[in-house]
């Protein structure tokens, strides 16, 4: 088990995003609604920068009892990492694919310990 | 621990921040997969990029001929509402995608133009050679209500790209844009551009209703083939077709836009025995990707077996037309299902008829490595379609690749 630092907490509060080279891996480490979460920066598609790309919550459709649209909006449970490159989507929770099933990002554990942001990776 | 520096917080890109945008750095990645796979001894020619033009029709206004269509077109210039032909699109998706709100604020090194600046950057980031750029709105005008501003804009714009953009950089290449309805300004086109540096070809935008087979293109396609210089048609789609107005949603029409008119006038460019008539004049199909070929092939030969007699110039099938006789770019590279692809590459011939291309900057851009890592095709077909074929299609192209291989 090893863990890398990133960077103090409140950094990643403000917003910044970071990168760590772990292993050879390019990891994204960021923060959203007070969570911090660490992926491969690696589209699954075409190899994009997934880690820059927007944060916006999954569209979805709410049909009446007779399966009519009524409209579309944004969940408010369920965000999406997007790729800035083609726009591939990604739970933010879990990293997986919204249009592919059973594609997933590799996601990495991130442990906080006194103020400072680790990605932890075990052999 | 790698802690990206202020000007390249990635948060500050996602939330939308334009100023310092710069392509290299937004296509990072992609130069990581070109050093990982060696690009540097491959040649690599991108047959379809684009601009936006209409980020400089301040520079391009100027060279519209007709005094009137240049006054109508002067008064609005950041607006090209007035004399674009313009729809609903969604080509950003929504903001999803970052560099369209980047890109027109990327700014230019030196003196040189910020085209020039962003062209090299896209370029040597993807691991591309060589790349021919095409504009983005203009490639509506074919639908134009009127046709006098297709002619005048073609000609406004290939000077503009010819003087003032072209000979900064002999990487970038043009396929002159041709005004299709107008035949004599079509001419007039060729001869005026078609020795001028940089032009390696001749493009008609598919979207619209003109019958390729008509007489009138004859003396064109002649011409075209005596000089053995391509001509490509660059796809697009329609919002306003009456076909899609049921449709609502920009993937519904952008999936079946760019291959509508691309189907149409390859069925008429083939029944009509246009690569008899003309079998040395290369034709390119631009920016359909390659599902629609093996549907054609079937559909064609099916029904030409049984009607032959209105096809009289044909001497084989369809299909054969359509893997040896015209060429096609590669992107996008619909790779959903690699046994679909692999038997779609065999039927139409893509080692030596497919030619790679990228559409960079547009939402559904392909890298190199679409083609450089599909498993089924050997080393030598890499090396074709990424760039090899592409001399062939380029005569000028080829000469110039040659020369520099001569000269060290």
């Amino acid at each position: 088990m090893a863990d890398t630092f990133i960077a103090k907490a409140e950094a990643l509060e403000t917003g910044q995003r970071f990168l760590a080279s772990i292993s050879g891996t390019e990891v994204v480490v960021f923060g959203h609604k007070g969570r911090v979460f660490a992926y491969e920066n690696r589209c699954l598609h075409q190899g994009g920068p997934v880690g820059e790309g927007m944060i916006l919550g999954r569209v979805v459709a709410v049909l009446d009892a007779e399966k009519r649209l009524l409209r579309e909006e944004f969940s408010e449970t369920e965000d999406q990492l997007i790729c800035p490159w083609h726009g591939w989507a990604y739970s933010l929770e879990t990293g997986d694919c919204a249009g592919l099933r059973g594609a997933r990002l590799r996601k990495f554990e991130v442990v906080t310990e006194k103020g400072d942001v680790y990605v932890r990776t075990r052999d | 621990m790698e802690h990206l520096g202020e000007t390249n917080l990635v948060r500050e890109m996602a939330v939308g921040k334009r100023e310092g945008f710069n392509s290299r750095e937004h296509l990072r990645n992609a130069q990581l997969q070109a050093e990982a796979r060696g690009y540097e001894d491959v040649l690599i020619v991108d047959v379809d990029a684009h601009h936006y033009e209409n980020q400089y029709f301040g520079e391009i206004f100027k060279y519209i001929e007709d005094p009137v269509l240049r006054h109508l077109a002067l008064q609005r210039e950041g607006n090209p509402a007035n004399i674009l032909f313009t729809a609903p699109n969604n080509q950003f998706n929504a903001g999803r995608l970052l560099r369209y709100g980047g890109i027109p604020h990327e700014a230019a090194e030196g003196k040189e133009h910020p085209e020039t600046t962003r062209s090299r950057r896209q370029r040597e980031a993807i691991g591309i050679n060589y790349q021919v750029v095409f504009p983005t709105p203009m490639l509506a005008l074919g639908m134009h209500p009127d046709p006098q501003i297709e002619t005048a804009l073609a000609w406004a714009y290939t000077r503009w790209w010819t003087e003032e953009v072209l000979p900064q950089d002999n990487s970038v290449k043009s396929m002159v844009y041709l005004p299709f309805f107008d035949v004599d300004a079509s001419i007039r086109m060729v001869e005026t551009f078609g020795e001028m540096p940089g032009v390696i070809g001749f493009m008609v935008t598919s979207t619209r209703y003109a019958a390729v087979h008509d007489n009138k293109y004859m003396r064109l396609y002649a011409m075209l083939e005596e000089r053995g210089m391509p001509l490509g048609f660059h796809a697009a789609f329609n919002q306003q077709e009456r076909l899609f107005e049921g449709m609502n949603r920009f993937i519904s029409v952008h999936s079946l836009g760019f291959v509508l008119n691309t189907l149409i006038h390859a069925t008429n460019m083939i029944i009509n025995g246009i690569p008899e008539r003309f079998p040395n004049l290369k034709l390119l199909f631009i920016e359909s990707g390659l599902a629609w070929i093996p549907f054609l092939m079937q559909r064609l030969d099916n029904e030409y077996l049984m009607r032959s007699n209105e096809a009289p110039l044909l001497k084989k099938l369809p299909s054969q037309y359509l893997a040896e006789n015209f060429y096609y770019s590669s992107q996008p590279l619909e790779s959903g299902n690699m046994e679909a692809l692999e038997l779609t590459m065999k039927m139409i011939n893509a080692k030596s008829q497919l030619l790679y291309s990228s559409d960079y900057p547009h939402w559904d851009f392909d890298l190199p490595s679409v083609i450089w890592d599909l498993p089924f095709l050997d080393n030598q077909s890499k090396r074709n379609i990424l760039g090899l074929n592409s001399l062939e299609v380029f005569p000028k192209l080829k000469a110039e690749v040659l020369g520099k291989m001569k000269n060290g």
